[in-house]
C-alpha cells in the first residue's frame, strides 16, 4: 500500500511538473492553457489519490480525512476545467488569435526584411 | 535542515517576488492577479504555521474576495496605469527612512519562535490550557454535547474562543468597522446617473457584469456548485468553535455564493432570490445580534459580553451558546457588506 502510494505521489509531482514545463514552452495562449488545465486535474487526482492510500493505512479518524480528501479531488476535477472553459472563452471573446504555423511564418517574413 | 522550515523559506521568497512583481507590473489586471498570489502564497505559509484560522481567512479574503472586488473594479476603470509623473524623491527618502527605523526596531524583538518570548510566557500558557472561556460548571449533565468528556468545559477552537470570549469587545468594533465601511461606501458610491460611451466600451470588451453569462457550461457547473458553496459557508459559521473559521470567513464564503449567482445568470435573477432591502437589513443586524448578545447579558445579571450569565444553570453551554450567537451575528454583516461593496463597485444604472 505504501509503495503504491508512494508512486501515485511521485506520479502526480511529475504530471505536475510537466504541465509547468508546457506552460511554458507552449507557444501561444491556447495552447499554453492546455497543459495547465489537464495536467492539474490528472495531478490533483494522482496526489490525492496517494494521500487517500496512506491514509487508509493509518488508523483513528481516517475516513473523515479520506472522505474530505474525495471531496476536494471531485471539487477541483470539477472547477479546474470549468475554469480552463472560462479563461479561454473570455480570451476568445476578447479577439485573441489562436497560434498557427502560418502565422509564425508570416510574422518571420515581417521581421527578415 | 527542517524541510517544513526550507519550505517556509521558499514560499517567503516567492511570496516577496510576487509582491514586488505585483507593484512593478504596469498593467493592472495584472497586479491584481499577482497580489491573489501573494495572498494566496500567504494563506500556505500561515498553514505551514499551524495558524489555521488566519490562513483560512488570507485564503477566503485576500485571494477570494479582494481579487474578485479589484477585478470588478478594473472592469469599470479599464486596466491600463496612468503613466508617468508620480514619483517623487522626498516620497522615497521617507519610506527609506521608515523603513531603516523599522529594522531597527525589530533587532530588538526577540528571535523567532524563543520559547523565553514574553508574548509565549506572558498569555500563551492560559491559551493553550485552554482556560479561555472556560466556565467551572457541575450542574452540566453527563451526556450533554458540551460536557466535560466532549469538550470538558471549554471551546476547543482556541483561536474562537479568544476572538469571541477573551477579547470580546476588540471583535464587536471590528465588526462595527466593517458595518461601517459598508455604510461609508453606500454614502460614497451613489448610482452613477449616466455613463459615458468611453465605460461602455470597456464594458462590451471585457465580461460584463451585469447580464448572465451566456456560456452554458459555466452556467451548468456554476448553478451546481453555488449549493455546495452555501452549505459549506454554513458548515463553517456553525463550526467555528469546533474547528477552523468562524463569522469573517462563513460571511465571505456566504458572499461568494451570491456573487457567483449573479455574475453567471445576472444581478436581476440575484435580487430575486436575495432582495436588496434584506442585504441591508442584515447588514445592521449583524452588529445588533452582537451588541444585543452582549446587553441580554446584562439583563441577565452578567457583565457585558459574559455569555455565562445567560444560563446560569448551564453556564458551559451558555458560553458555546454566546459565542455562536456572536459569530453569527459577525458572518450577517461581513455576508452583507461584502456583498453591499460588489454591488456598489459592479455600479450601474440603478
Amino acid at each position: 500500500m505504501e509503495m503504491i502510494s508512494d508512486g501515485l505521489l511521485l506520479l502526480g509531482g511529475f504530471v505536475a511538473f510537466s504541465g509547468a514545463l508546457g506552460v511554458l514552452r507552449m507557444p501561444d495562449f491556447y495552447s499554453r492553457l492546455h497543459p495547465a488545465g489537464t495536467a492539474d486535474t490528472l495531478a490533483q487526482l494522482l496526489v490525492i489519490g496517494g494521500l487517500v492510500l496512506r491514509h487508509l493505512d493509518s488508523t483513528g479518524d481516517s475516513l473523515l480525512v479520506v472522505g474530505k480528501l474525495i471531496a476536494i479531488s471531485v471539487l477541483l476535477m470539477v472547477t479546474t476545467p470549468t475554469a480552463t472553459h472560462a479563461i479561454s472563452r473570455a480570451a476568445h471573446l476578447s479577439g485573441l488569435a489562436p497560434w498557427t504555423r502560418r502565422s509564425t511564418d508570416l510574422e518571420e517574413q515581417e521581421e527578415s526584411p | 535542515m527542517d524541510p517544513v522550515l526550507l519550505l517556509d523559506v521558499l514560499l517567503l521568497i516567492l511570496a516577496v517576488l510576487a509582491a514586488v512583481a505585483a507593484m512593478l507590473q504596469r498593467d493592472l489586471l495584472g497586479s491584481v492577479m499577482l497580489m491573489g498570489i501573494y495572498s494566496l502564497l500567504m494563506a500556505v505559509i500561515w498553514a505551514n504555521l499551524f495558524a489555521m484560522d488566519v490562513s483560512f481567512t488570507e485564503a477566503s479574503v485576500g485571494a477570494g474576495a479582494a481579487t474578485v472586488l479589484l477585478l470588478m473594479a478594473l472592469t469599470r476603470i479599464g486596466t491600463r496605469e496612468r503613466s508617468g509623473g508620480d514619483h517623487s524623491l522626498p516620497a522615497l527618502v521617507l519610506v527609506v527612512l521608515t523603513g531603516v527605523v523599522l529594522l531597527y526596531g525589530t533587532s530588538e524583538l526577540p528571535r523567532f519562535g524563543d520559547p523565553q518570548a514574553p508574548a509565549q510566557l506572558h498569555i500563551a500558557p492560559h491559551y493553550l490550557a485552554q482556560d479561555i472561556g472556560k466556565v467551572s460548571d457541575s450542574a452540566t449533565p453527563p451526556n450533554s454535547p458540551h460536557g466535560e468528556g466532549d469538550f470538558g468545559h471549554h471551546v476547543p477552537n482556541t483561536v474562537t474562543a479568544v476572538l469571541a470570549s477573551y477579547r470580546g469587545y476588540d471583535t464587536m468594533f471590528e465588526t462595527a468597522v466593517i458595518f461601517s465601511a459598508g455604510m461609508c461606501l453606500l454614502l460614497l458610491l451613489r448610482p452613477i446617473p449616466r455613463r459615458s460611451p468611453e465605460t461602455v466600451t470597456i464594458d462590451e470588451s471585457g465580461s460584463t457584469s451585469h447580464q448572465k453569462s451566456e456560456s452554458v457550461v459555466l452556467r451548468t457547473i456554476g448553478g451546481m456548485l453555488i449549493p455546495y458553496i452555501l452549505v459549506f459557508g454554513f458548515y463553517v459559521q456553525m463550526h467555528g468553535e469546533i474547528g477552523p473559521g468562524g463569522g469573517f470567513q462563513a460571511g465571505v464564503l456566504v458572499a461568494a455564493a451570491f456573487i457567483l449567482h449573479s455574475l453567471l445568470f445576472g444581478r436581476t435573477a440575484t435580487d430575486r432570490w436575495l432582495p436588496r432591502w434584506l442585504v441591508d437589513l442584515a447588514m445592521s443586524l449583524g452588529v445588533l445580534l452582537y451588541a444585543g448578545t452582549g446587553v441580554a447579558c446584562m439583563a441577565m445579571g452578567g457583565h457585558f459580553l459574559d455569555y455565562s450569565a445567560l444560563d446560569r444553570v448551564h453556564p458551559a453551554e451558555a458560553e458555546a451558546l454566546g459565542m455562536t450567537l456572536v459569530e453569527a451575528g459577525v458572518g450577517l454583516t461581513v455576508a452583507s457588506v461584502v456583498l453591499t461593496i460588489v454591488r456598489k463597485v459592479q455600479g450601474g444604472t440603478r
